[in-house]
């Protein structure tokens, strides 16, 4: 048994699983330790905020040191993210009217644009057939222009409560800096935030917790009673085995995701904790071990070691755990492996159904796909709230699959690159 | 043609004793749970109503109506005869919609969907197993990787990303539906034409994902038999490599048929939560509502044709298996 195991870390592909699996256990102990706090806590007001580095603006006025920067680039920057697509059509479109060739127009080099504008635009100058909101809307973004261009800085004010006349508190230069460390509110989100303010990235290393703890609770659930089934069918024979394989043929046929949808469904949402999913998913899902452990047992149920412990009078028990399971126990393992992946699978996609969890107490990755569909994250292009849970989920699968298949060549070496 | 009548004949009695039990089960699991569905339907349909009475009267109606107040036999008959004649009830959730226009209406879209896309799925990837598998070097290294990478994706992420890679960013594809917001079904062409634009993604992400999970399959098949006695043999014998890649890919087919009825089940599963993330008219979308709705006869409906549909799939391809299978000949020779 040890030497079995031992040598499957000479295959590549399962090391290359193990590693991959670890890193994310590792990460599922490590990251609540730097980042703690409650993964469901809804820390943003809004929908999908982008990730990034968000930076409090009233703390930034007052971190009491400024750094002055020369930048030559920082006012072609500043007026860069300022200008937006529609204001530089815009921009585009009366300077054509006023008659610069198209060709020297190019709306997108900021430098070259703003330039033509300071050159030709006129607020005097009337063109004919504008109309006169349109006429404002020009002269309102020349002033917008005009300010993002202009080295005054600008003033910070608080409103008096009794008289409500503004008083000068801080002048804020372009060329002003502040240090993010020196700032007291800093919120740091590599992934941004989900459909409810949630820090994804949080509640994803939790989720992922979340759901392999599922997956383990199936899959031991899943294995114990498959393998039980199995090895009595394949023990025993006769009509036990006809029953058993009856019911296992039966469950074969008969998907067993309709089941358990049909269960879930019928739990009802208020009872349906992410334990309650996972017993139910191990509960459907123990046909595939059932099979193989029975077709295992029967190949070894009349090899000499097998009947000389029969004929020495040992116990059924004893038969089964000394002369049978050791045999079996890497077929076993890899069922374990492979019930553990494919009911992390089940949860996903009954979660996405809508049956998975009740959703108040813990995420799961499932969870996180059916919320972030809820709220079309795929179509407001917010992948940061859907992307990384399908990676998550695909490299944990991909992950016990490569374990599996690293085992299998162990195991069969027929199949050995 | 004898050996193939009894072969059949059993199948068609292992058909008919599956869609049994299925049935039975559809109809006893919802009611063996702790806790009793139609409380849980009341509790929904009765949210924000404070008058005890009132949800009282609406549990007892929701009993009657579904018959729980009468013992399990008679439930059941009613429940049989009721699904022979095609009676599932009416809707909650898109009342006054009987369950059975809104089955009937979204399984079309299912079986048109699914049933081609995992069939060219499975050929393509028992082709590319194969080739996995002979050519070994090279091919095998990258290929082999990202198919099991591709087998490792659900299928409903396959579907996001290529809604978002082909509706959202490139926008050669729609975002959603079944065809065109602005039209209503008939068969003129524009109907026709929106219809086969909206049947790309959904189509090649349940393909996508039915080539990874066939061709490593396929690939461990093909080379457990490459190593065979009777290869080496006819290698001796100096028969051609083709020849030789032939009889091992019908040797390892066989396998990969009984793989496939074995496995349509949990690929039928797959692409119907694919469905959800396209908003695909099909029984994925229906479930999906039904879930969310807590609309229980369309949700019990729905599952019942789903394992009806994977039941006939099943026979449909023992019935293929009993025809190509040699030991079946070989059987009808005697």
């Amino acid at each position: 048994m040890k030497n079995t195991f031992s040598q499957a870390f000479h295959s590549p592909k399962f090391v290359v699983g193990f590693v991959i699996f670890m890193a994310m256990l590792l990460m599922i102990i490590v990251y609540p330790l730097v980042n703690p706090g409650n993964p469901l806590q809804q820390i943003g007001l809004g929908t999908f905020f982008k990730p990034g580095t968000y930076v409090s603006v009233q703390d930034s006025l007052n971190t009491g040191k400024t750094y002055t920067f020369k930048l030559e680039e920082a006012a072609a920057k500043r007026i860069q993210s300022k200008l937006s697509d529609d204001d530089r059509k815009a921009m585009k479109e009366w300077l054509m009217l006023f008659g610069v060739p198209e060709s020297e127009i190019d709306t997108g080099n900021t430098e070259s644009l703003l330039n033509i504008w300071e050159n030709n635009y006129d607020a005097a100058v009337r063109i004919d057939g504008m109309t006169l909101a349109k006429r404002k809307y020009y002269a309102r973004l020349d002033e917008k222009l005009q300010t993002i261009l202009g080295s005054e800085g600008l003033v910070v004010s608080r409103g008096d409560s009794e008289t409500g006349e503004g008083e000068q508190i801080a002048e804020v230069k372009g060329t002003d800096y502040v240090n993010v460390d020196d700032v007291a509110n800093v919120v740091r989100l590599p992934l941004g935030t989900d459909n409810f303010g949630r820090d994804v990235l949080k509640e994803l290393v939790s989720a992922l917790g979340t759901s392999l703890l599922i997956g383990l609770i199936a899959g031991v659930i899943a294995t114990a009673i498959g393998l039980t089934l199995g090895l009595v069918a394949g023990y025993v024979g006769g009509w036990v085995d006809d029953v058993i394989m009856f019911v296992t043929n039966l469950f074969t046929v008969i998907p067993s995701f309709i089941l358990l949808i049909l269960i879930s469904f019928s739990i009802g949402q208020e009872q349906r904790g992410a334990t309650t999913v996972a017993i139910v998913i191990g509960l459907t899902s123990w046909v595939w071990t059932a099979r193989s452990v029975r077709a295992q047992v029967v190949s070894l149920r009349d090899r000499d070691h097998v009947n000389l412990s029969k004929l020495s009078g040992h116990s059924l028990a004893r038969i089964i755990f000394t002369d049978i399971l050791p045999y079996i126990a890497s077929y076993v393992v890899m069922a374990l492996i492979l019930q553990i992946s494919s009911a992390i699978l089940a949860e996903a996609q009954l979660s996405m159904l809508g049956l998975g969890p009740r959703t108040t107490e813990v995420p799961t990755l499932g969870l996180m796909m059916y919320w972030s569909m809820a709220y079309t994250a795929q179509l407001n292009g917010a992948w940061w709230a859907y992307f990384p849970v399908i990676i998550t989920i695909a490299l944990v699968s991909f992950s016990l699959n490569l374990m599996n298949t690293g085992l299998d060549q162990v195991f069969n070496p027929t199949l050995r690159d | 043609m004898k050996a193939y009548r009894k072969y059949f004949r059993k199948k068609l009695l292992w058909f008919v004793i599956t869609f049994i039990c299925a049935v039975i089960l559809n109809f006893i699991l919802p009611r063996l749970m702790p806790v009793d569905p139609v409380k849980v339907i009341t509790a929904r349909a009765a949210q924000g109503v404070s008058d005890l009475t009132a949800v009282d009267k609406l549990y007892k109606q929701y009993a009657e109506q579904f018959g729980t107040d009468q013992p399990l036999y008679v439930q059941f008959g009613k429940f049989v005869t009721n699904a022979v004649k095609g009676d599932f009830g009416v809707s909650f959730t898109q009342f006054p919609r009987s369950v059975a226009s809104i089955i009937g209406s979204s399984v079309w879209w299912t079986i048109a969907l699914q049933f081609p896309a995992i069939i060219i799925g499975w050929l393509i990837g028992n082709v590319l197993g194969a080739l996995a598998a002979y050519i070994r070097k090279g091919f095998d290294k990258v290929l082999m990787p990202f198919f099991l990478f591709l087998s490792s994706l659900p299928a409903f992420g396959m579907a996001t990303i290529m809604l978002v890679i082909f509706a959202i960013n490139l926008k050669i594809a729609p975002t959603s539906g079944g065809y065109g917001y602005n039209l209503i079904p008939d068969y003129s062409w524009n109907f026709v034409k929106s219809v086969i634009e909206h049947y790309q993604l959904p189509f090649w992400s349940v393909v996508l994902i039915a080539i990874g999970g066939q061709a490593v399959g396929m690939r461990s098949m093909c080379i457990y038999e490459l190593n065979a006695d009777y290869v080496k043999y006819s290698r001796f014998l100096g028969i051609k490599d083709r020849k030789i890649v032939g009889y091992v890919f019908r040797n390892a087919m066989l396998p990969q048929v009984t793989g496939l009825a074995l496995s349509i089940g949990t690929m039928v599963s797959g692409a119907l939560v694919a469905e959800i993330v396209f908003s695909y008219p099909g029984l994925g979308t229906t479930i999906y509502n039904a879930a969310v709705g807590g609309d229980y006869p369309l949700i019990s409906a729905a599952t019942l044709i789903i394992t009806l549909m994977v039941l006939v799939a099943n026979f449909i391809i023992e019935i293929i298996y009993g025809l190509i299978d040699p030991r079946v000949k070989a059987a009808q020779m005697e």
